[in-house]
């Protein structure tokens, strides 16, 4: 039998869509993760970006924190987290979110900035007050990119959540590196083929978002 | 560190492995994306398209696309070509989208005074285009390279050997040293790659040092992190 | 009335903009600050609603030193236009105009009657009103901004170049406007450009600036024309220009005005 064929096979099994191990636990697991991780790394990043885009404060410090971040190697992360707290949710959590604030960070930041200095400016010669200023001009007109964002950081928490099965981590990462071990290559192709549909589905959800965000206005514009 | 002294052997090969494994993909993936950017750049109408099926490439995660490559190309599981051509699809997928800001990023009027003063197609892109197009090309090869360093670790997953292999051992003996100094060492090589692409430019475009604001290291990092498809001007896919 | 006393400003590079600058400005007139870029004019008019606060001196409204007011306050109490109308892009046009309304506290649909008032009184549909300023011409941009200058009716009106970025025949038409509704609604204007035609067309009292916010020479148009300070007064209004030393010349019965280059520009009525 072809990998093709054993690969359908094992999708067509029960036991594959049933149980802890079945793709839906599987999936839940896996978008249960990246909620938390994108949730909290938000928390972090989305306040303190709104702070240095609007006052260009920080702003190298936060440029060189993304770099930094950039170059480390996620699976050298992963595993060294993993050493130093143990096992359970809190090491590769702690990971996930690491590597989400950069882009979530960069987002927000280049967003605001984003915004026309002179319609900033313009803005507050009328009258308003410099969070009137962030909430009703400067987050409006920046929440496509804001919102990029967020979709870049979602990919790489789906992305590194997979890799994140290593550690013992649940999700769909398990049928690759449980594949791994057990040399079933079905499985672990089949595992790939759903984080891959995941990975587009999610940012083809976030795609949508942001066209909605971009008005009749900005298209106009450019 | 004296495990580091002590398996020095060990890690330098580990660490040219993994020097070779990175390189490829940016050197190959640049050539390919340069004529892909300056294609969509010239070509307005197919540019969304062109740009929307780069970015596709780039949301397969990475770990499943090294298990999927094999079956797709017919490679060896455990061959470093599988590790090769997924990093390059990456590098396609980052480059071509600043190649084609790049060359956007030149001045019609340059170009104008040029084509004015008798400069033929061909040699207007390769003697024009190209080098003025150079420090953006730069700053996009730039952030290609480290994630392309950081990226050759995941290899190790499927038993391509790197520096990433000193994580995947260290983890499974318990040994947090190994996997420090694996981190340790990528991101060296990360920096070492990055000064060689920084010499490379200063060499080849001495004129671009006086006008460094042309590759703000903010737009880079955004550009990168925001992941394109969503410049101000909303072409997200 | 509006008092410069004493105004210095050194921004933070340690450019020094204004230095030691008075004046007064009377109430219900058309104060124009003219000069090259650089002289310190948009400086000065950004005082007045305490977009620049002076390093120096004080700037009072009607006895009041604006630095004891509320910026936020001061500034919706106070009307400003810019060049490029500074609109914000993502609401339409109607919104826009009731923005300090809406600020102040009043409730939409009482802010939305007014704003479209105002839209009639610069001389714009009530069909641009639904509109996003991107939607709209130059000329009609710059409207929508002093209609939303003028929306909450304040007493002092600022503008900053509002009329820089359109073409010529445009700002004609806009200047010409703004002396209509200036002559209906009696503001205090302060008027900041770099075109002296554009300065004596509108202005009831001129403020020729030179590098660092100095005084060149303060007039009615016609005093600075009849009795100019100096040569760079003379220079600047172009009085050694051929264009404004006119003469009348007769032909065939008519009085024909005539430029130091003998070519004829118009006729006496």
């Amino acid at each position: 039998m072809s990998v093709l064929s054993e690969t359908i096979d094992w999708f067509s099994r029960s036991s594959t869509w049933s149980g802890n191990d079945g793709i839906p636990h599987r999936l839940v697991e896996h978008l249960g993760y990246t909620a938390l991780t994108v949730g909290i790394a938000a928390v972090v990043a989305v306040p303190l970006g709104l702070y240095i885009g609007h006052t260009g404060r920080l702003r190298g410090l936060a440029v060189a924190f993304t770099g930094a971040v950039r170059a480390l190697p996620t699976l050298g992360l992963l595993t060294w987290f993993a050493l130093l707290v143990g096992l359970g949710l809190t090491a590769p959590i702690t990971a996930l979110v690491l590597l989400a604030v950069p882009p979530l960070l960069a987002g927000v930041y280049s967003g605001v900035e984003s915004v026309d200095q002179r319609t900033v400016d313009a803005a507050r010669a009328q009258g308003m007050t410099e969070i009137q200023i962030l909430t009703r001009v400067e987050v409006p007109l920046g929440l496509s990119i804001i919102l990029g964002g967020l979709r870049s950081a979602t990919l790489q928490v789906v992305a590194t959540a997979t890799v994140g099965a290593f550690i013992g981590l649940g999700g769909l990462g398990r049928y690759i590196i449980d594949g791994q071990r057990s040399s079933d290559y079905p499985q672990m192709l089949g595992g790939s083929l759903v984080v891959v549909v995941l990975a587009l589905l999610l940012d083809g959800a976030w795609a949508i978002a942001q066209s909605l965000t971009s008005g009749r206005h900005t298209r106009v514009l450019v | 560190m004296t495990w580091a002294w002590e398996n020095r052997e060990l890690v330098l090969e580990l660490f040219w492995r993994h020097a070779w494994l990175s390189a490829i993909p940016v050197v190959v993936g640049g050539l390919l994306a340069v004529p892909v950017g300056w294609f969509s750049h010239r070509n307005p109408r197919l540019r969304g398209g062109v740009l929307a099926l780069v970015s596709l490439l780039y949301t397969v995660p990475s770990l499943p696309l090294l298990v999927i490559l094999p079956l797709v190309i017919g490679t060896g599981f455990l061959s470093p070509l599988n590790v090769l051509i997924a990093l390059t699809i990456y590098a396609v997928a980052i480059m071509a989208r600043t190649a084609n800001d790049a060359f956007g990023s030149v001045s019609p009027a340059v170009l104008d005074a040029a084509r004015a003063t008798g400069y033929a197609p061909a040699r207007l892109a390769f003697t024009v285009e190209l080098p003025l197009a150079g420090p953006v090309l730069l700053a996009g090869l730039r952030v290609v390279s480290v994630s392309t360093v950081s990226l050759v670790s995941i290899g190790a997953l499927i038993g391509v050997s790197s520096l990433g292999s000193l994580f995947t051992d260290g983890y499974q003996r318990d040994f947090t040293t190994e996997i420090v100094v694996g981190i340790v060492a990528t991101v060296v090589l990360a920096l070492l790659f990055d000064a060689v692409l920084v010499l490379l430019g200063r060499l080849a475009m001495p004129w671009a040092r006086s006008q460094r604001s042309v590759t703000p290291t903010q737009g880079r990092w955004a550009a990168f992190f925001t992941r394109g498809g969503v410049s101000a001007g909303g072409d997200a896919l | 009335m509006i008092e410069y006393r004493q105004i210095s400003k050194t921004f933070d590079d340690g450019t020094q903009a204004v230095r030691e600058f008075d004046l007064t400005i009377p109430s219900r007139t058309t104060t124009v600050f003219v000069g090259s870029s650089g002289c310190g004019k948009t400086t000065l008019l950004r005082m007045v609603n305490r977009m620049v606060d002076p390093s120096v001196g004080q700037v009072l409204i009607d006895d009041e030193d604006v630095a004891t007011r509320n910026k936020v306050e001061l500034r919706r109490s106070i009307g400003y236009v810019m060049q490029h109308a500074g609109l914000l892009p993502h609401r339409t046009v109607v919104d826009n105009v009731a923005t300090v309304l809406r600020l102040n506290g009043v409730g939409k649909t009482q802010a939305h009657e007014r704003a479209l008032e105002v839209l009639t009184t610069v001389g714009l549909e009530e069909s641009h009103a639904r509109r996003y300023p991107s939607q709209l011409s130059g000329g009609q941009q710059q409207r929508v901004g002093v209609a939303r200058g003028l929306a909450a009716d304040p007493n002092i009106l600022l503008m900053d170049e509002p009329f820089g970025a359109v073409d010529p025949i445009v700002r004609e038409e806009l200047q010409g406007e703004l002396q209509r509704l200036q002559r209906e609604l009696d503001k205090t204007i302060v008027f900041v450009t770099h075109d002296i035609d554009e300065a004596f067309a509108l202005g009831d009292q001129i403020v020729i600036l030179k590098k660092g916010g100095e005084i060149a020479q303060v007039g009615a148009p016609a005093d600075i024309l009849a009795a100019p300070a100096d040569d760079f007064v003379r220079s600047f209004v172009g009085l050694d220009k051929a264009t404004r030393t006119l003469r009348v010349e007769e032909r065939d019965g008519r009085s024909l005005v005539v430029d130091g280059n003998g070519r004829a520009t118009g006729v006496l009525a």
